[in-house]
């Protein structure tokens, strides 16, 4: 365990954690959720406690507000220094007047997080009412100010609008405002920028720095990202299992990681351009035992196969969603969803197709399989045209292209055992006799690294990285030779996300497949893929070579989306500019809205760029 | 805002229309000629004939429909074959006793149950949960006709405090006397309803991460639950309230028979008993009037408590 | 509205919590002598049911007659056993009628979705949002009074909330992944909805079934306190209500017999359903 520091004595610390220990109920027991953890935090200081989930970060940030639940959960031992006073010993109504007051807190889903029947303004005035006990109209102005402060535009308007007419990142910075009404000394912030996208995230957390200055407050920020750590803290805890396993100043954490944990949240970081100039994939390395690294697994020199026609060809794929309203419901407007989207991709290769969210990508997934019906285009899959199938024939016919999704417990039945999942798609298509199943699922398990045995259990019975293997394992059922990962590794732990990239490696290397791979996650597209493709708005901006797009992006978009990106450098942070406010814009078009035809342009060997119109 | 309202309205319509050809089609559906029904096996080939035609029966069943549509949307929702009156005239008599009786119901269930229901969320799983749990399942077990009965014999034939039968007496008082048995009766179990939803909804609400964010501002418990719960959780007991008026409908018609009170519930008894059927039918369309009334006006009740569906 | 996702786990847990409801087994014993004595009436009742004897006409609870006697002399307390039989029958038949059509309709209308979706829901709001007692009424009232008829305008009535329990859980299942993944492999609709919705969704339709009988069981009583129910001389609780409630003011017991016996049962399986769904939702378990 990390010795605490001696203690300095100067006034500037704002709090001051000692020992702490939370504690829940399970079952009977009280096990500890957090142990043993010290901190403190300067005013104009940003200290980040990192950590995967179930690592006890958030459960700090509860313990120290006092938010915990009043049932089967407590403080067993510890100070929480603030002011002069431990927090742990206040009544329910003394906290009451610290929190929102002293110490503000600002979570992580700003759409939940917000009152839906309160007026934004209703509700950053709310604590100045509560504790500068100022009048309605005085409460109304400062919530205005603060609104212009948080840069909201056209504020004296939105202060009267409810948070569902917010985006996700105006509600953060409602949000912000919100706890910053009363000018805190101390900002708890709770993973404010993971449900938003990168170009948000770089906003919400250039404001929150700025503010910080302005107010010389002292922040705790939460997260699970080192990139974030990296761009706007000056000393980090590494969490894990409810223990502090690293502490220290940010610098000396990112130049000479102690613990082989912290190196692993490392590698989830995106390098960008640091992958070096090939084009082959490259697996996240792994950790032995001892914290030393595994060599990795050799790759083959190229999985490729660029003789003959490629495996997938997408043409001016097309799909939109009928906005319908009005009494006779009529069409007033569509999502653009996908708009002319064309792409090829060779048997043995890995495309991404990458964007914030809105952008397409998922849909474009969903389309090329004909989950979603798109509007025009063509899909031609090993030679046939999968377009113009008939649904019946569709089912045998795209028997050889498969799908994994995000949340791997969301993509098996639970009231299946694991073996039944796996077993279902070969005996619909009568693929395996009864007699030989049994042996196939346990050969299928074998090779996503789990053990023939577990075919009996439950998907509840797994970790979340098992589950995600076990849908590898059913996608390999059907022999595919291509598989349409959408975000398939997002929802995972760090940790687990580098294993369940380096399985994909491996049976792509080993089986020739195709992967179709849609994520919004830089650092596991600059290893896991050969080629990217950037979508904005439902169109493809940018396609070409990985080293190209990350080395050398062209398209304007491409730029905007790769500098957003956080690296894991906190001397290259890419704060200090100017604060950009730009949403994401909609693909909500009017009916009758006639897209213009893109043309492209080639910046280099199959680098190909939308030209602006 | 108006255009909600305005919206809502014009939703009705087709609602109505459906509910229309619903009724349409179950009297229709009826097995055997309702001329027959009505007159009797007895009845001579005559006569029958002349009710047929005078009921529309001898026309093509489309023409009858359109028929019954366009009167209806007009205005004209028939006429009872016992009295001659239209089913209107029939109505108006008697529904301002059936509005006072479940208005007053409503009223009573809603003053002591959402309180009652916050309460028991609030001391989820403490003695007044199990208390306000218990009674108000023991409240929604009790058919209307039931209660209705043990009250009349418990404080009308017992204790004397109330009439035992019907509006009788004249002025305010009388009245007003005669109304509070019948009311406590469905306000009772109207009260059990609205307890149980609004402490289901109100647990949920307390759940959300915006109850937390409040308390991350020092919201205090009991502004936390006036200012930020309370609105929240009353938007699905508005909605499931609004589904419930059906069933407090029957409730009055029972109510109304055990306690011999003026309503829609012993008119539609009488009807029944009569086998006045085209006042009958005149009923139900007139009830699916007043249902869908209901309904539209909950609708709108729920735009004005959830911000999220008027500018949607 | 949670999605009923009932993995085996859950099912453990789901009577680990059911158990410790001290509440729930009150109902349980309490149904449980209910349905005893309507299976053996024969052997229970002290009387013929259908006795009628006018010397004994509207005594009061005796040694010889429990619970006293009707106007025609018949025995209430073997009346009320052999009542227990129409009330049972007609509530579970009429919902298990109801369960069976009206979840098809929801997992169907709630699969297919789109404008066949939207028409087969806007039917059943005018279903649902008419008073049930009324329908009931009036199909009753047109059918004709018979046991048959009664459970025809019972189970019609009470479809529509099933279709409407049934359509939520079908909507959230719908756009899991494992649906989706389903079709991606592949499977037939109709195994999709039979093998992977129905199952995740049944025990929440059981849980609504249990509340519901208690719904149809007073709406059987309600029809025959009308006069529109199982026609004389079969006793039926609502009918011996409506006869007693004739003579209310010297023979109270006749009326307030079979009015504790709808209340019990009634009570009795909203507990059940109560427990039951405080058992699978999570969210309202006692912990």
């Amino acid at each position: 365990m990390m010795t605490k520091q001696t203690t300095p004595s100067q006034d500037d610390i704002v709090l001051d954690v000692q020992g702490l220990r939370t504690e829940f109920l399970m079952g009977r027991q009280w096990k500890p959720a957090v142990n043993d953890l010290s901190l403190t935090i300067r005013s104009n200081e940003t200290v980040a406690v990192v950590g995967e989930s179930g690592s006890g970060k958030s459960v700090t940030a509860l313990s120290i507000l006092g938010l915990l639940p009043a049932q089967g959960a407590r403080i067993a031992r510890g100070r929480v220094l603030f002011e002069g006073q431990d927090l742990t010993q206040l009544s329910e109504n003394q906290m009451a007047q610290i929190r929102g007051n002293r110490i503000a807190m600002i979570f992580q889903e700003p759409m939940t997080s917000l009152n839906p029947t309160m007026t934004v303004g209703d509700q950053i005035g709310e604590s100045l009412l509560i504790h500068r006990g100022m009048s309605l109209r005085d409460a109304r102005k400062e919530a205005l100010a603060l609104l212009e402060r948080v840069r909201i535009p056209a504020a004296s308007r939105r202060i009267n609008e409810f948070p569902h007419q917010f985006s996700g990142g105006m509600r953060q910075r409602a949000m912000i405002a919100m706890a910053l009404a009363c000018r805190p000394k101390l900002l708890i912030a709770d993973e404010p920028t993971t449900a938003l996208d990168v170009t948000i995230q770089a906003q919400i957390l250039q404001l929150i720095k700025e503010l910080q200055e302005e107010e010389g407050m002292g922040v705790l920020f939460i997260t699970h990202d080192m990139g974030v750590v990296a761009e706007i803290a000056d000393r980090a805890l590494v969490m894990r299992y409810g223990d502090i396993v690293e502490d220290g100043r940010c610098a000396d954490i990112f130049a000479r990681p102690q613990h082989p944990y912290t190196r692993t949240l490392l590698f989830a970081v995106p390098q960008l351009g640091t992958m070096g100039q090939g084009n082959q994939p490259v697996p996240f390395p792994e950790l032995d035992a001892e914290g030393n690294e595994k060599p990795a697994p050799p790759i083959a020199d190229s999985s490729i196969r660029t003789e003959g026609q490629p495996l997938l060809q997408v043409r001016g794929l097309t799909t939109r969603f009928d906005i319908r309203g009005g009494f006779l419901r009529r069409i007033q407007g569509r999502v653009h969803a996908v708009q002319d989207v064309s792409f090829d991709l060779r048997a043995g290769e890995t495309l991404a197709l990458v964007g914030e969210s809105g952008c397409g990508k998922s849909t474009t997934g969903r389309s090329v399989l004909r989950l979603l019906e798109p509007v025009a285009g063509e899909v031609v899959f090993d030679g046939q045209t999968l377009s113009k199938l008939s649904k019946a024939d569709l089912k045998t016919g795209r028997r050889q292209m498969q799908m994994i999704f995000q949340d791997p417990f969301a993509s098996l039945d639970p009231r299946q055992r694991v073996g039944d999942a796996i077993a279902e798609p070969l005996l619909v298509h009568r693929l395996v006799s009864r007699a030989d199943m049994s042996a196939t699922v346990g050969r299928l398990l074998r090779r996503v690294g789990l053990e023939p045995a577990m075919a009996e259990r439950y998907p509840h019975e797994f970790s979340g990285g098992q589950r995600q293997r076990i849908c590898i394992a059913r996608a390999l059922a059907m022999e595919p030779k291509l598989i349409v990962a959408d975000e398939s590794v997002s929802a995972l732990d760090v940790s687990i996300k580098a294993q369940i990239v380096n399985l994909m490696l491996e049976l792509q290397a080993s089986m020739g497949l195709s992967y179709l791979f849609i994520s919004h996650d830089m650092a596991v597209v600059e290893r896991i893929s050969h080629r990217v493709a950037v979508m904005y708005l439902g169109e493809i901006v940018e396609i070409g070579p990985r080293a190209q797009i990350f080395g050398d992006p062209q398209h304007p978009y491409t730029r905007k989306l790769l500098s957003a990106v956080l690296l894991p450098d906190p001397s290259r942070r890419r704060m200090r500019r100017t604060l950009s406010i730009d949403e994401i814009p909609s693909p909500i078009r009017p009916a009758d809205h006639v897209s213009p035809k893109r043309a492209y342009r080639e910046a280099g060997e199959d680098h190909w760029v939308m030209v602006e119109a | 805002m108006i255009h909600y309202v305005i919206r809502r309205m014009l939703l009705a319509i087709p609602t109505l229309l459906l509910m229309l050809t619903v009724i349409f089609v179950l009297v229709r559906l009826v097995p055997g000629d309702p001329a027959i029904t009505i007159l009797g096996d007895q009845a001579s080939e005559d006569a029958l004939q002349r009710l047929r035609a005078q009921l529309g029966l001898d026309q093509p069943i489309y023409v009858q429909y359109f028929d019954f549509v366009m009167r209806t949307l007009s205005g004209d929702f028939g006429r009872s074959m016992a009295t001659g009156r239209t089913v209107l005239q029939e109505v108006a008599a008697v529904l301002p006793y059936t509005i006072e009786l479940t208005a007053s119901a409503l009223l009573i269930g809603a003053i002591i149950g959402v309180p009652l229901g916050t309460t028991a969320a609030i001391y989820r799983n403490l003695w007044p949960d199990y208390a306000s749990r218990l009674v108000s399942l023991i409240g929604l077990s009790f058919p209307a006709f039931v209660s209705g009965i043990l009250m009349l014999l418990a404080f009308a034939v017992n204790l004397r405090w109330f009439p035992v039968i019907g509006s009788g007496g004249s002025g305010l008082e009388a009245h007003l006397r005669a109304l509070v048995l019948p009311a406590l009766n469905l306000g009772l179990i109207m009260t059990a309803y609205i307890t149980r939803v609004t402490r289901a909804s109100m647990l949920n609400v307390l759940n959300e991460d915006y109850i937390r964010t409040a308390r991350a501002k020092g919201v205090r418990p009991n502004r936390l639950i006036r200012r930020h719960a309370l609105r929240n959780a009353l938007i699905p007991v508005i909605t499931v309230v609004g589904l419930y008026f059906g069933t407090l409908v029957g409730n009055s018609v029972l109510t109304e028979m055990v306690f011999s009170r003026p309503g829609l519930g012993k008119l539609i008894l009488g009807a029944l008993n009569s086998r006045d059927y085209t006042l009958l039918q005149g009923l139900m369309v007139t009830f699916a009037s007043f249902v869908i009334l209901v309904n539209t006006v909950t609708d709108i009740a729920y735009g004005l408590v959830d911000p999220r569906v008027k500018y949607s | 509205m949670t999605i009923a996702t009932s993995s085996p786990r859950r099912q453990s847990a789901f009577w680990m919590a059911f158990r410790s409801n001290r509440l729930a087994w009150l109902g349980v014993a309490l149904l449980a002598i209910i349905v005893f004595s309507a299976v053996f009436a024969p052997w229970i009742a002290p009387h013929d049911p259908l006795q009628q004897n006018i010397l004994h006409r509207l005594q009061p609870p005796s040694s010889e007659f429990l619970l006293g006697t009707d106007t025609y002399g018949r025995d209430v307390l073997s009346r009320l056993i052999y009542g227990s039989r129409v009330s049972l029958v007609v509530g579970f038949v009429a919902i298990l009628i109801a369960m069976v059509v009206g979840s098809a309709i929801g997992i169907l209308s709630g699969f297919i979705g789109g404008v066949f979706d939207r028409v087969v829901m806007s039917l059943l709001d005018v279903m649902l949002s008419f008073p049930t007692l009324l329908l009931g009424l009036m199909i009753a009232a047109m059918l004709g009074a018979s046991f048959e008829n009664l459970i025809i305008a019972i189970a019609i009535t009470e479809m529509a909330p099933f279709a409407r329990v049934a359509r939520a859980p079908t909507i959230s299942l719908k756009q899991r992944d494992f649906i989706e993944a389903g079709r991606a492999m592949g499977f037939s609709d109709s195994r999709l909805m039979g093998r992977h919705i129905l199952p995740n969704m049944l025990s929440e339709v059981v849980v609504v079934g249990s509340m519901w009988m208690a719904s149809a069981i007073r709406t059987e009583a309600s029809l025959s306190f009308i006069g529109l129910g199982v026609p004389p001389p079969t006793p039926t609780w609502g009918g011996m209500i409506r006869e007693g409630f004739e003579n209310i003011l010297d023979s109270w017991w006749l009326a307030v017999c079979p009015s504790v016996a709808i209340l019990l049962t009634v009570l009795a399986l909203n507990i059940l359903g109560d427990a039951l769904r405080d058992a699978i939702d999570p969210k309202t378990r006692v912990e």
